[in-house]
């Protein structure tokens, strides 16, 4: 199991170091300018330690924010509080922010006024079934928001064939609702549709697309695994406020919602003229925005020209890149971009990489096709009904890494 | 509220200061001073001398300061362990505490003070907390227990905590559960025999019961512990596999990791015919891909994970190739490794699309990453069938004449030629033009090795090696051994040319080199040349065999082994624990299953691996005991002790002609060099060698005939698995016990398993009851390569040294070979002890009768024996037990028999056997009883076969 935990920063002087077992051997990451290291002597389970750490740093981000130095600084006391809690004698215990904050608070004096049952309550919560959520929790209005966060990947040979796409998606979910929710979310997975049958084949020939295959998902731990596995019905009590419902991928019919078409003719030695099309390929009804498109240019560029029909276009020496943003382009639309880039003549021997030009944007539709259905909630105890409770959906669809 | 000024202070006299900003009355100021010991100790500083004033904080309400001088508490216990012991009493009285936070927390800390003496005063709260009502610190005392046994294992033992511990496992909350397998599953690591787990179906379905409640941590452990589950049989393998198959949708990676290793172990023991298996399959492979978008670290660890899985289950996978093309933004541990895996997954169906990646990826800039490009294309040419297209590409990548691309080119060509000989010569053309851009020993090798092996077909080999020769002495060691060979080659091809130089090279080689490798190898091919020619073409020109893709996988026995370690370390190293784990602990070797059908299922017994055990087959020896001290300390070579039989002499004469061979070979070194032809350095030595080591060869050949069972000695039971090959890194050793004409041997059957070749053989034996010893070394001249099997007749003495064993006929047995030693431990049946001259005069025999007590008597059922009184006889007579005297009593026929030990014991026995009932029975009569029972065991076995 983990030895021990250490936080250094970017000089590698340690900043915080517990140490379970007297023990040696590494794994790290590194966030910003500091790094967390675990160490151990054993043949433990790397793939446990590494999600640990990424753990560690999503609930002391969730405690104070920036993993920076400073902030590791100003709350080593609340950090050495934390480690012992979550994790004992190398084991990760429950890492959980919400069933944390309810007894490890920056005061650190609240045992005094805790009642029997609160405590009992918190242990409880710490060690039981539903580790993520406290009981008791009331809003005056029973609110959520579901949002589609999609990014479309593609990989393209330089003959521009497009060797695979795949889209990885995330429903994160910010519930405000009172009690223990039961909830249970529906979605056009191909696999439910069919077996729901045959009856709704109206509604299949309505519009193209009805249900999208899904490759695979993960769930966050609030959902019943064993029940989505025999039932593919996805069923949980959900955490109080924002958390990562699932992730998904898929790879089968994805909308592309741009098409670049680059164009790079080499004028000599010393000067190179791109051309970039870009087409935007969804209803135009539609607007997508934020959109930016990165041309890399070559190291020994000395001057660059730019011509562009939309947007803003700027060469930016420090990142080696034509930058062009457009804010706004509805559907099934084309823009376009030329420059002329001057290089200096050069004997460096190493080649330049020719990095791929790449490409952000957000869209309000899901690439992959994904539709939320329906997202019932069920508290038997507390007289709120599914009717009463305000959800909002959103789809947005980006560019991958 | 910042905190960061604590690390601030570092003027002088601070120790002071903070001694009496401790001792203050203030509790804020109590608390901000513990703070500041704290930061200092955290950057490093000594503040162990504030050890009496912080500990004189610890009683306090305030939670928070008693969290920071517990931590304080962790840190300098172990360095004043006499006033740690002052802390104690608050600790217990923590224990007691209403509050089920501050009891977890006294407990969790005096668990974490890894000091003797406070361990005894620990046991009592701990025994409390165990029991506690509240979940939280059930949950806590459960690892509390893993710490203790850290410090002081005997005590945890004789406290009875283990028990408890196990009680735990059924525990109603599911996170006591989790955290009370991960600490028994600690312990455990420890007591590799102790079976403290004691994993049965029901404990296994309440685990699986709490995998679906508890935190995923808690299912990490969990599944770990469940991986390591033997199922009674494929029923149970596949319904565990059902209950594991929905963690594959978790987020955490390491739940998911861990679920993969249970599926893959159980799958081993699910035929391949269900339609479950097949199931199985396709739903590990979304899972395997998913966690390829977590982040760069777990993708590492999942990438490495995956290449074991290919290689052990390549259908997993064959149809994702896609998603293991890198992205331009990949860090370059995970582009290495997912290159690897696409060679993996190469095949005939995918090879073009694989081809086109690997081109690409040979032009990016990173030289690492375009190199293993490079290779890759190389080696996907030796795994895939027709490699035109791979040798196409890697032309067109020599046309690049990118120095490092066209020196990797070389390198993987030449390993092509020697898959596919005489295939592609039309491309040492463009080869040889990039003659002069190798400056690389590895490609400037291979370029000599191109060069020599089709010297014939290039027009200027000569001049081509001739200018390789030039810098002779700057080359490094393997270019002139390839040199060396690369004209020696064109010597035997082109002879009327090429006399000067191959000349030349002998003499750099042998003169004025000081590289023993090199004048070693001069010496033998001049020695060839100028002996036989014909003989040395023979040699230097002799058919090579051809290399295949196995050279990069992982050795079959390693790569179970890893299975068995899916998401640890182990698999990320590729590397056993064993190898990188220091001392004892966590180096319990495992092992898949072996595939196994349900009772009614008719599979066929040849599909149990081999080298499973089953059965009461011989266990390997446990490392523990002091009789492997004995092993362990005993010189490997040839035994001194014995009487060495003619074998062993004949290899000994061999040895010292060899010995004399070699001290000519330097006597006549200086006329050798001297010579201006090639005249005959050792002349009389080496056909006296050739014939002395065809002597012991032939001795040896006639040896293994004679131990091959023939008819006249005593029954030869078939040989059995002793030495299965997981257990010896590759090398699997069945064997049987003979005796023949007085002498006894093991007749053994050495397979070579793994993917390297065996050498330098030796075997050894532990004392044992009769004195067995070898009575010549393990002879095994060639190396064993690959998949070979050897037969071997050892002989054996019985006048090695004396111990007696439990059970009697135990025999343990090391064997050395290059790899490692192995040790494993045999039963040999008692006939084979049975003297020739064990047959006892009549009267003797009555005498013998009367004169031993009657408590020594054993009488024996030899049951489902069809043979009549006279074929018994005759039967046991080739096995040496001698019948005296017979009558027949009321229509039984009574024999009476004896038969000698090889160490003098004289057994008795009368054997009643009724005509036409198939059950004899046997009585024996022997000084030594202890013996009875094994000579029952050999009649039985002699009778019956």
């Amino acid at each position: 199991m983990i030895g021990g935990l250490f936080i250094y920063n970017h000089k590698g002087e340690v900043l915080i170091s517990r140490v379970y077992r007297d023990d040696i051997g590494f794994f790290h990451v590194k966030r910003s300018n500091i790094w967390l290291a675990a160490v151990t002597k054993q043949n433990v389970n790397a793939a446990m330690v590494f999600e640990f750490l990424y753990k560690m740093c999503d609930v002391m981000a969730a405690y104070f924010g920036k993993i920076s130095e400073e902030n590791i600084k100003n709350n080593f006391v609340l950090i050495y509080e934390l480690l012992d809690e979550i994790l004992d004698f190398g084991y990760p215990q429950n890492s959980e922010t919400g069933a944390l904050k309810t007894f490890i608070t920056q005061q650190g004096i609240k045992s005094q006024h805790q009642t029997k049952e609160e405590q009992s309550q918190i242990t409880s919560q710490v060690t039981g079934q539903i580790g993520w959520r406290r009981e008791g929790i009331k809003y005056r209005r029973n609110e959520l928001f579901l949002d589609v966060l999609e990014s479309v990947n593609l990989l393209m040979s330089p003959q521009g064939q497009v060797l695979s796409a795949h889209v990885s998606g995330r429903v994160v979910m910010k519930s405000y609702l009172s009690g223990m929710p039961e909830c249970k979310f529906g979605m056009n997975d191909k696999i439910v549709i069919e077996k729901q049958g045959k009856g709704t084949a109206d509604e299949t020939s309505k519009s193209g697309k009805q249900s999208i295959a899904i490759d695979d998902c993960t769930f966050h731990q609030c959902v019943r695994l064993s029940k989505f596995d025999s039932e593919r019905s996805i069923s949980f009590i959900p955490p109080d406020g924002e958390f990562e419902l699932m992730r998904y991928r898929t790879t089968k019919d994805i909308i592309l919602p741009f098409r670049v078409i680059p164009l790079v003719r080499e004028v000599g030695r010393t000067k190179l003229e791109v051309k970039v099309v870009i087409k935007s390929n969804f209803k135009p009804s539609l607007l997508a925005q934020k959109i930016e498109v990165r041309i890399p240019t070559p190291l020994n560029t000395s001057g660059v020209q730019v011509i562009c029909m939309k947007g803003k276009a700027k060469y930016k020496a420090s990142e080696n890149a034509i930058v062009w943003e457009i804010k706004r382009m509805a559907g099934m639309k084309e823009s376009q971009i030329s420059a002329e880039i001057e290089l200096l003549p050069t004997n460096d021997k190493k080649k330049w990489a020719r990095p791929p030009i790449s490409m952000n944007f957000e869209v309000p539709f899901a690439p992959s096709g994904l539709k939320v259905r329906y997202l019932k909630v069920f508290e038997p105890k507390l007289n709120y009904s599914d009717h009463d409770v305000i959800r909002w959906v959103r789809y947005i669809g980006r560019s991958g890494i | 509220m910042t905190d960061s000024k604590y690390f601030t202070t570092t003027k002088k006299g601070e120790i002071f200061e903070l001694k009496a900003e401790l001792n203050s009355d203030k509790k804020e100021k109590k608390k901000e001073a513990v703070k500041k010991v704290i930061a200092s100790m955290t950057v490093g500083k000594d503040v162990s001398a504030l050890f009496p004033d912080v500990v004189n904080c610890m009683q306090t309400d305030n939670l928070e300061l008693k969290k920071l001088v517990y931590l304080y508490l962790m840190n300098y216990a172990k360095s004043q362990p006499d006033m740690a012991i002052m802390a104690v009493n608050t600790f217990v009285k923590d224990c007691e505490d209403p509050n089920p936070l501050i009891r977890a927390l006294a407990v969790r800390t005096m668990g974490c003070i890894r000091v003797d003496k406070i361990t005894e005063y620990l046991c009592e709260p701990l025994r409390k907390c165990l029991k506690d009502e509240d979940p939280y610190v059930r949950k806590t005392a459960a690892v509390c227990v893993a710490k203790l046994h850290d410090i002081n294992a005997q005590l945890v033992e004789d406290q009875g905590f283990l028990d408890t511990l196990k009680d735990l496992i059924s525990d109603s909350n599911p996170m006591v559960v989790a955290n009370a397998v991960a600490a028994l599953s600690e312990i455990a690591e420890s007591h590799p025999s102790s079976n403290l787990l004691d994993l049965n179906p029901q404990s296994i379905n309440k685990l699986l019961t709490a995998l679906n409640e508890c935190t995923e941590w808690g299912q990490i452990f969990i599944l770990d512990c469940l991986a390591d589950y033997a199922p009674k049989d494929d029923r149970e393998a596949q319904s565990i596999c059902e209950r594991v198959t929905p963690r594959l949708s978790h987020a955490n990676s390491a739940v998911v990791l861990s679920a993969v290793k249970v599926l893959m172990k159980f799958m081993e023991m699910l035929s391949k015919d269900l339609d479950y298996y097949s199931t199985l399959l396709k739903k590990l492979a979304p899972p395997l891909v998913t966690l390829l978008s977590a982040e760069p670290e777990l993708q590492y660890v999942a990438l490495r994970n995956i290449n074991l899985i290919v290689q052990k289950r390549p259908e997993i996978l064959k149809h994702e190739m896609k998603v293991f093309f890198v992205k331009y933004n990949d860090p370059i541990y995970v582009k290495l490794e997912k290159l690897d895996i696409m060679i993996r997954l190469a095949s005939q169906a995918n090879i073009a699309q694989v081809l086109a990646e690997l081109k690409e990826y040979a032009t990016e800039v990173d030289v690492d990453f375009v190199r293993k490009a490079v290779r890759a294309i190389g080696r996907c040419a030796i795994k895939v069938e027709s490699a035109e297209r791979c040798v196409s590409t890697l032309l067109d990548l020599i046309q690049t004449k990118v120095s490092y691309v066209v020196q990797e080119a070389v390198v993987v060509i030449k390993d092509i030629f020697r898959k596919y000989p005489n295939k592609y010569e039309s491309v040492i053309a463009t080869l040889c033009e990039n003659l002069d851009s190798l400056d690389e020993p590895e490609a400037r090798a291979a370029m000599t090795w191109i060069v020599g092996e089709y010297a014939e077909r290039i027009d200027n080999a000569d001049e081509l090696l001739e200018g390789f020769l030039e810098g002779f002495h700057d080359e490094s060691t393997q270019v002139q051994l390839q040199l060396l060979t690369a004209i020696v080659k064109l010597f035997l091809k082109k002879p009327t040319e090429t006399q000067g130089l191959v000349q030349q090279v002998l003499s750099l080689a042998t003169q004025d080199s000081d590289n023993p490798d090199l004048r070693d190898r001069g010496y033998i091919y001049w020695r060839l040349l100028s002996t036989d020619p014909v003989a040395a073409k023979e040699v230097v020109l002799a058919e090579k065999p051809l290399i295949s893709e196995e050279t990069d996988l992982i050795e079959p026995t390693l790569l179970d082994e890893l299975i068995c370690y899916i998401g640890t370390l182990a698999s990320v190293y590729h590397k056993p624990p064993s190898a990188f784990v220091e001392g004892g602990r966590g180096v319990v070797l495992k092992s898949l299953p072996p595939r196994t059908a349900s009772s009614e299922s008719t599979e066929s017994p040849e599909t149990t691996p081999a080298g499973v055990p089953t059965g009461e087959q011989p266990d390997a020896i446990p490392a523990q005991g002091d009789l492997l001290g004995d092993l362990l300390n005993l010189d490997l070579g040839p035994p001194a002790s014995g009487p060495p039989l003619p074998a062993s002499s004949v290899q000994m004469a061999a040895v010292d002609l060899l010995g004399g061979g070699l001290d000519s070979l330097m006597g006549d070194e200086p006329e050798g060099i001297g010579g201006p032809n090639f005249a005959a350095p050792p002349a009389a030595a080496a056909p006296a060698n050739v014939g002395a080591a065809m002597g012991s060869g032939l001795s040896d050949l006639f040896d293994l005939t004679s131990g091959v069972g023939t008819l006249s000695g005593s029954y030869v039971a078939p040989k059995a698995v002793w030495l299965p090959a997981m257990k010896a890194k590759g090398l699997e050793i069945s064997g049987t016990f003979t005796r023949q004409v007085g002498s006894i041997s093991m007749d053994l059957q050495l397979t070579n398993k793994a993917l390297q070749v065996m050498t330098d053989f030796a075997i050894q034996f532990n004392r044992n009851s009769f004195g067995l010893a070898p009575a010549a070394p393990l002879q095994i001249h060639a190396p064993l390569s690959p998949n070979q099997t050897v037969e071997i007749s050892l002989p054996l003495s019985t006048v090695g040294s004396v111990m007696k064993m439990e059970p009697l006929n135990n025999l343990q047995v090391a064997v050395k070979n290059n790899i490692d030693v192995f040790y494993f431990s045999t039963l040999y049946p008692l006939h084979i002890l049975f003297v020739e001259d064990g047959k006892m005069d009549r009267q003797m025999f009555l005498a013998t009768w009367k004169d031993i007590p009657s408590e020594n008597e054993a009488q024996f059922q030899i049951r489902d024996c069809p043979l009549s009184a006279d074929a018994a006889s005759g039967r046991l007579q080739s096995s040496n037990i001698f019948t005296v005297a017979r009558r027949n009593v009321e229509g039984q026929d009574m024999l009476y028999q004896s038969l000698k030990l090889t160490n003098g014991i004289w057994v008795l026995a009368e054997l009643r056997v009724q005509p036409g009932n198939p059950s004899f029975t046997l009585s024996l009569k022997c000084r030594a009883p202890e013996v009875s029972r094994h000579v029952y065991q050999a009649y039985e076995t002699i009778l019956k076969n």
